[in-house]
């Protein structure tokens, strides 16, 4: 019995901010943003349009469901990854489940790997329907960056935007059929400090002081995360591809994470793997976290890019510093 | 090749500078205008064309490419 992807969605806010607007608020310019993350623009949703991280994901949920031809009530479990969810509790997964009207009562899971969330969560719902556990599984990443991100500080606020990408995960088992072919799931904690939210979780709560040292708000070391962001997204997909005997030919799609165009380029150089055969999309929605890459293989099937049949390969990095990379055939 | 030839011969495709501009003085923020994300680039060709690995908390201290040539000199396996 094999993983396969029945179907995929994704969902982004209306709402468009673009560098010449953020350009305003903080001393920066579309030129800066362009050459450094190649970045135009990102959505940002709104709490009142529904646009919450359970409120996309339903969105995207729907168009997934619509497209693997599978009810609602057909999910076994819905496995959500978020790294700003809509309560400490409940989780988002069961909100996501009200939301869809889904009466059956199925297992709703939370997952936290921050960006690659969605990549680890992959390996999770495939080995849940390889061992025969569940037949089918609802996995979305949905973020809503907009709230941990601090709009005055210029290094950070124009990298995020919000989002949502989700797929129905079914078995398969005919032959050649589809399948995850394999993965690796890593972290790395000796830069767990590299990229944190350090207050509203249980060490800190937000507290005047909090508001007043901005502590409420995201910090990065960019130079760290760039830096092992490359190394460890084009070292994974090298392993993965000589320990099942392939090389970059035999690989007909590569959707890295869609956090900078530059991190992007340079995994795909040390891969040399070539950029036409590279899903990019980062330009439109800056960073969505862990939506990036449901929504960007939701774009590539829906405009005929992917096919079925296709080899793809993701790859993903972000807070822990986690990362991983999967190697499916679609 | 010397360390030098080839730290500037690095420089000089990353920076898009002709290699007979770049000297042992030269700077990479003050002359060739290279940012941080172009650094990190940088020093990632440097760790792969020699093998070694460059923290990052050192590559602040590496200011010219005489910098980056006696920490590699330095450091050589």
């Amino acid at each position: 019995m094999n993983t396969r992807i029945l179907g995929t969605g994704k969902y982004h806010p209306d709402n468009i901010v673009t560098n010449e607007e953020i350009s305003k608020r903080v001393d920066t310019s579309d030129e800066w943003i362009v050459q450094r993350t190649g970045i135009k623009e990102r959505r940002v949703g709104s709490v009142k349009n529904d646009e919450m991280p359970s409120g996309m994901a339903a969105r995207a949920a729907k168009i997934a469901l619509e497209q693997a031809g599978v009810k609602p009530d057909e999910i076994d479990m819905i496995l959500f990854s978020v790294t700003l969810p809509d309560y400490m509790f409940p989780n988002s997964a069961s909100v996501l489940q009200h939301k869809l009207g889904i009466k059956n009562k199925c297992a709703c899971l939370d997952i936290n790997a921050a960006c690659t969330g969605w990549v680890y969560g992959l390996t999770l719902a495939n080995s849940l329907i390889k061992t025969g556990v569940y037949k089918k599984i609802l996995l979305c990443g949905t973020e809503m960056a907009s709230g941990f991100n601090n709009w005055d500080d210029r290094a950070t606020c124009v990298l995020f935007g919000d989002g949502s990408g989700a797929v129905v995960l079914g078995a398969d088992d005919s032959e050649n059929g589809s399948q995850i072919i394999d993965s690796i799931l890593t972290s790395d904690s000796s830069k767990r400090e590299s990229l944190i939210l350090p207050a509203g979780g249980a060490i800190e709560p937000v507290r005047q002081k909090t508001l007043d040292e901005n502590r409420q708000w995201m910090s990065m070391d960019g130079q760290v995360v760039f830096k092992n962001a490359v190394k460890t997204m084009s070292s994974h997909c090298a392993t993965l591809l000589k320990r099942n005997n392939m090389t970059v030919d035999d690989v007909d799609w590569f959707i890295p994470h869609q956090a900078n165009l530059r991190i992007i380029e340079t995994t795909g150089q040390l891969l040399k793997f070539p950029a036409e055969k590279t899903i990019v999309n980062v330009e439109k929605y800056a960073n969505t976290s862990s939506a990036s890459i449901p929504a960007a293989l939701h774009e590539a099937v829906m405009d005929g890019r992917i096919k079925r049949g296709d080899t793809l390969l993701f790859a993903a990095f972000g807070a822990g510093l986690t990362s991983g990379a999967t190697l499916l055939k679609f | 090749m010397e360390i030098q030839d080839k730290v500037i011969n690095i420089v000089s495709e990353a920076a898009n500078v002709e290699a007979g501009n770049i000297k042992s003085e030269t700077s990479f923020i003050d002359d060739l205008n290279l940012d941080s994300l172009d650094m990190v680039e940088m020093m990632m060709k440097m760790e792969e064309e020699f093998g070694i690995e460059i923290p990052e908390e050192k590559t602040e201290d590496l200011k010219t490419i005489g910098d980056v040539a006696k920490y590699l000199k330095d450091n050589a396996n």
